[in-house]
């Protein structure tokens, strides 16, 4: 439990940062992730340079009709901004179902999308909102879904020297209804299955809706066949259920200790109902 | 004319807030971590990764070459030191010889290869890693029962049954009670292992004076007298120049009473390099190498008439002892046997012990020790008669509890139990939760679909251990008032409290005896150079072997107090209460902190006095004590996802008289909490190559405060005979309890299903699986 050694920087800039990162360094963010590898001697960086002291990717902010999400804010600091809670309660809503306090404290969104745990809750979220990723290095920056952020298991479109700086969400309007639903595996915390929708409702009908799954598979996802199934349909209960049932369809669900890949399946169906029923008593 | 006394207010039965509090809630108390000593070097250990293999050869070349690395240690240098001790005794044992360091072969994931001490823990981490052991990795086997199987491994070359020991215990007539039957009842249940996880990991500070052959000590540990005498007897030195001290203990669960491989090696190590060593055990090694609890597969059989009167009670018990025997191994399962009869009048019993060897870590006593496994044994055997002949679970218990005016009742396995009344508890607990109102609930809730069960646990338990012929190293205990010249009274308890409060309720019956403010007193403990000679803390013993052993100190040293006051009232007799002597005739009075500073300025002794105030006394209980009581869980299983939802939790317990209620609540909440660990998440999963799957948070599931029920908890008290405070010892109580009644609420709720029995943990995936097996 006790990690090889290793530098540390502090930088000043995030020009600075991202010098030594295109050098080879290693990011650091709220070190919830980073540091109990390093301590199992997983993952033994020569030289971290800390992300998370940097003011320059800790904001959030409107601008041209979206929100604008710097890389270091924690899930403290999304949980509890008005801004968010008001323009867009699902990214707010997201960070309550992570770990304890002390890891909203400490854990970052950049950090989350960066690490791309199967399990982890924000990407989840992330499907769903449609969000942008934007990636810096020293020499540019550039903008991704999260469909071509996401590519496996731990596994993202960063480039070595790139960081995650920012995260772009949409402010929906007050018609939207969001919401995230999470079956925690018992003993981390993470998810088993994590299911974010998020509706609107026109005359009736399913106008928009879209769903972000994590947990049930090596990467997360958008059920694309469950917006299929539902967009433009009445939100009934048996149209819901119908749907929902479709959410891992050719999904290789991941099976382990806690749940084999059935019970995943079945709880992801059961959740994803759940996360559309919450949804949509959230939408006007 | 005479004053009058103002009667102060008795202090015993209060809920009073703990005197260590405040330094643990500052953070200022002192743990092994936090010791440092001049020149102190720091030791990590080299451990297997292999469940079983040989050990070809150890190159240290590249650990020694780095720089701060002091020494490295391997099996051929600790040859001379003694093996780790086993302090139980069964016939025909077979004793695996454990040295401190692996000689040429390893036997489980995580024993102990190599040591490496240096001026740093980060170097010495580092130097670990760089030593390399050349294994040829052989067959392991984990499961107990595949162990048994003709051509499983052999954890010991020498066993090749793997089978450490048979052990058989009969009592009354069982043939006649199976002849007699009309129902039996068969079913196996498994007690699944268990990691304890105390909150403070284990560690040791071993310091050398070299010049005055002194060795001091500082390790976590339960049982600081004992683990000198072996440590002494390990490393060869003698037990009076060898100081043991158990700083600031944070939890042990069993876990602690016991003498690990470490505590001798650092012993060693100071020895030879003559300078402090400090070892401080990881997360990761707290789970693969402490021991661990239960790990049971039993097959019951019980025979019943069919109006559900108990006859006779049939067990083979398997018990998975891994890899070899650490402190009381052995032991732990024959404690099983014992409380095998429940809290039920039936005089016939069978049982059958294999102990097995498996490629896992050592399991030992862990809160509860043999008598969780065998409650929750009969607690489901007697739900399973309900059940098999359509009686409620309350009615059966009734007709087959043990009777008030059948006390002291002598058991079918040898026990004599000292006094209860188990219908009263079971009654109470059906009150509180409105039994019958309940089971009407529940065949609404049944008719509307839903999953909902009703479990109740009646337990009983044998504890403070206890009269030495039963207790290995000696069944009594110690303590020491000293009676400060100024007043203060200082306390020394052989037992080695380590959150269990006695602090604070000691301190409350020498206020009560001496008449002297909370404040005057203070209790020391778990320092073999100031507490004379003690047992320590395990199986609930405190408060009912160390509580009547400071008793009666109290009563020797207030009978010395009332001579100083005779002498000093000039008193033919005199009355001492609330801390004053008076002479009735007269009137005249004399305080105990007056009288404290007369006995040690001694101008004037009384006929055949010393000076001084101290008095010292070792004392033995007759027998156990035998808490008991009855838990009511009600549950709901959703069948969605197949969740468990605990709706209302109801304890009666009866631990006898209670000396601070503030602390029993804490002793049965905290253990109703590990219990329902087992019940419902825990489990220690190790694969076919003895690596433990479950070995850190992420996947072994602890109970948290967020999934806890509210427990409404209340008492009956029947004091206990063997002791003159009348208590039982409540410190495993709400574990061994609460299990059982979780499992039986669970299996009542999906009865409807046709679900007999479940072995734990009942994750959900299990739950959901018989609730979709039985739709399909
Ligand atoms: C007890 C506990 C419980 C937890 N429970 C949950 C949970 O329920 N749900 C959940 O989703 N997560 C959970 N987590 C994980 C937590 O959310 C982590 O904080 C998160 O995965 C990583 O964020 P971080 O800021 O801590 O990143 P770090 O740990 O600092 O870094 C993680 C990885 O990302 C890289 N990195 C960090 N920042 C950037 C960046 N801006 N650009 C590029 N690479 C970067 C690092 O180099 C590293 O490889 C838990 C963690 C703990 C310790």
């Amino acid at each position: 439990m006790i990690a090889n050694a290793f530098d540390y920087t502090a930088p000043q800039s995030l020009d600075e940062a991202l010098t030594l990162i295109g050098n080879g360094a290693k990011p650091l963010s709220g070190g919830m992730s980073l540091i109990p590898m390093m301590k199992l001697r997983l993952a033994s960086p020569e030289h971290l340079v800390d992300l998370g002291r940097l003011k320059e990717l800790s904001y959030i902010r409107e601008q041209d009709g979206e929100l604008h999400i710097g890389a270091a804010i924690t899930y403290y600091e999304l949980e509890s901004s008005t801004l968010l809670l008001g323009k867009c309660p699902l990214i707010a809503e997201t960070a309550t179902h992570i770990g304890d306090i002390q890891v909203r404290n400490m854990g970052t969104l950049g950090g989350s999308v960066a690490h791309a745990d199967p399990a982890a809750d924000y990407p989840a979220t992330l499907q769903a909102l449609e969000a942008k990723i934007v990636l810096r290095s020293a020499t540019g920056a550039r903008t991704l879904s999260t469909k071509d952020f996401f590519l496996d298991t731990f596994t993202t479109a960063l480039e070595p020297g790139e960081i995650v700086a920012e995260i772009i969400v949409p402010i929906e309007p007050g018609l939207t209804g969001t919401s995230y639903q999470k079956f925690r595996q018992p003993a981390s915390g993470f998810a088993m299955v994590g299911i974010a929708a998020r509706i609107r409702q026109q005359a009736g009908t399913l106008s928009l809706i879209r769903i972000g799954v994590t947990g049930l598979s090596g990467s997360s996802y958008r059920a694309t066949n469950v917006e299929a199934a539902l967009e433009g349909k009445q939100p009934t209960e048996e149209n819901i259920r119908a749907a929902s049932a479709l959410v891992g369809d050719g999904v290789d669900a991941s099976a382990d200790l806690h749940a084999s890949a059935d019970y995943r399946q079945h709880l992801a169906t059961i959740y994803t109902a759940k996360a559309i029923r919450a949804a949509l008593s959230r939408s006007a | 004319m005479a004053t009058t006394v103002t009667r102060i207010e008795k202090l015993v039965g209060k809920r009073l807030r703990r005197k260590e509090d405040p330094r643990l809630i500052t953070g200022t108390a002192t743990y092994v971590e936090d010791i440092k000593r001049p020149g102190m070097q720091h030791a990590v250990i080299v451990r297997s990764p292999h469940g079983a293999a040989n050990i070809k050869g150890i190159d240290t070349t590249k650990a020694a070459a780095l720089p701060g690395v002091s020494a490295i240690f391997t099996g051929k240098d600790i040859t001379h030191v003694g093996s780790v001790v086993c302090g139980a005794d069964l016939p025909g044992l077979r004793k695996p010889v454990h040295h401190i360091l692996a000689q040429d072969r390893v036997y489980f994931v995580g024993h102990p290869v190599a040591v490496v001490v240096a001026s740093d823990r980060y170097i010495a981490a580092d130097a670990a890693d760089l030593v390399e052991v050349d294994y040829d990795v052989t067959q392991a086997v984990t499961d107990p029962e595949k162990a048994l199987a003709p051509g499983a491994p052999a954890v010991h070359p020498e066993w090749p049954d793997n089978t450490a020991f048979l052990y058989h215990q009969t009592g009354g007539d069982i043939d006649k009670a199976f002849a007699d039957a009309d129902v039996i009842i068969k079913q196996r249940i498994t007690s699944q292992r268990l990691v304890p996880n105390a909150m403070e990991t284990r560690g040791v500070v071993a310091e050398w004076l070299q010049a005055d052959r002194a060795l001091t000590l500082f390790t976590s540990t339960q049982i600081p007298h004992l683990a000198r005498t072996i440590l002494a007897g390990q490393l060869g030195i003698d037990e009076n120049r060898f100081r043991l001290i158990a700083p600031e203990v944070g939890g042990g669960f069993g876990s602690k009473l016991n003498v690990y491989a470490e505590e001798a090696l650092m012993g060693f190590i100071t020895m030879k390099i003559n300078k402090p060593v400090k070892w401080i055990e990881s997360r990761r090694e707290n789970f693969q190498v402490t021991i661990q609890g239960r790990g049971h597969v039993d097959y019951f059989e019980l025979a019943a008439k069919r109006d559900g009167t108990m006859l006779g009670l049939r067990l083979k018990l398997i018990q998975d002892l891994g890899a070899y025997h650490q402190l009381l191994t052995p032991a732990i399962p024959t404690l099983s046997v014992l409380m095998m009869p429940g809290l039920y009048n039936f005089r016939n019993i069978d049982a059958d012990v294999v102990g097995v060897f498996t490629n896992c870590v050592p399991t030992d006593a862990y809160r509860g020790a043999g008598r969780p496994e065998a409650t929750h044994g009969i607690e489901r055997m007697v739900d399973l008669l309900a059940a098999e002949l359509n009686m409620d679970p309350a009615a059966i218990r009734f007709k087959n509890f043990v009777q008030p005016d059948q006390f002291p009742f002598p058991t079918a396995t040898g026990l004599n139990y000292d006094s209860g009344d188990y219908g009263a508890t079971l009654q109470k607990a059906m009150d509180m939760i409105g039994y019958d109102d309940l089971r009407k609930q529940q065949a609404a809730a049944r008719a509307a679909g839903r999953l909902m069960g009703i479990g109740i646990s009646t337990y009983g338990e044998l504890c403070a251990f206890g009269p030495s012929p039963a207790t290995p190293a000696g069944g009594w205990e110690s303590a020491t008032v000293r009676i400060e010249p100024t007043g203060k009274v200082t306390v020394h308890t052989g037992t080695s409290p380590h959150g269990q409060g006695q602090e604070t309720s000691f301190a409350q019956i020498a206020a009560d005896e001496l008449g002297v403010p909370m404040d005057d007193i203070i209790v020391l403990h778990g320092d073999t150079a100031i507490i004379p000679y003690g047992i320590g803390t395990f199986g609930s013993r405190n408060t009912a072997v160390g509580g009547p052993a400071l008793y009666y100190a109290l009563q020797d040293i207030k009978e010395k107090v009332k001579k100083f006051g005779k002498m000093l009232l000039d008193a033919e007799e005199v009355t001492f209460e609330n801390g004053v002597c008076r002479d009735p005739k007269t009137g005249k009075e004399i305080t105990i902190q007056t009288i404290a500073g007369a006995a040690y300025r001694a101008m004037k002794l009384p006929p055949d006095t010393d000076p001084g105030l101290v008095a010292t006394k070792f004392w033995e209980p007759s027998n156990f004590a035998f808490p008991f009581g009855a838990h009511i869980i009600v549950s709901e299983v959703d069948r969605d996802t197949g969740e468990i939802a605990i709706k209302r939790y109801v304890a009666v317990d009866d631990i006898g008289n209670q000396l601070n209620p503030l602390l029993v609540d804490g002793q049965l909440h905290g253990g109703a909490a590990q219990g329902l660990g087992q019940a419902l998440w825990e489990q220690a999963v190790y694969d076919d190559n003895g690596q433990l799957i479950t070995g850190e948070f992420m996947d072994y599931c602890m109970p948290r405060a967020r999934m806890m029920p509210w427990i409404e908890s209340s008492h009956t008290v029947t004091p206990s005979p063997v002791n003159p405070l009348g208590v039982k010892g409540v410190g495993e109580a709400g574990t061994i309890g609460s299990t059982p009644a979780m499992v039986n609420s669970v299996i009542d709720a999906l009865s409807t299903l046709g679900v007999r029995h479940i072995d734990m943990p009942l994750t959900n995936e299990k739950i959901w699986n018989l609730v979709n097996g039985a739709k399909a």
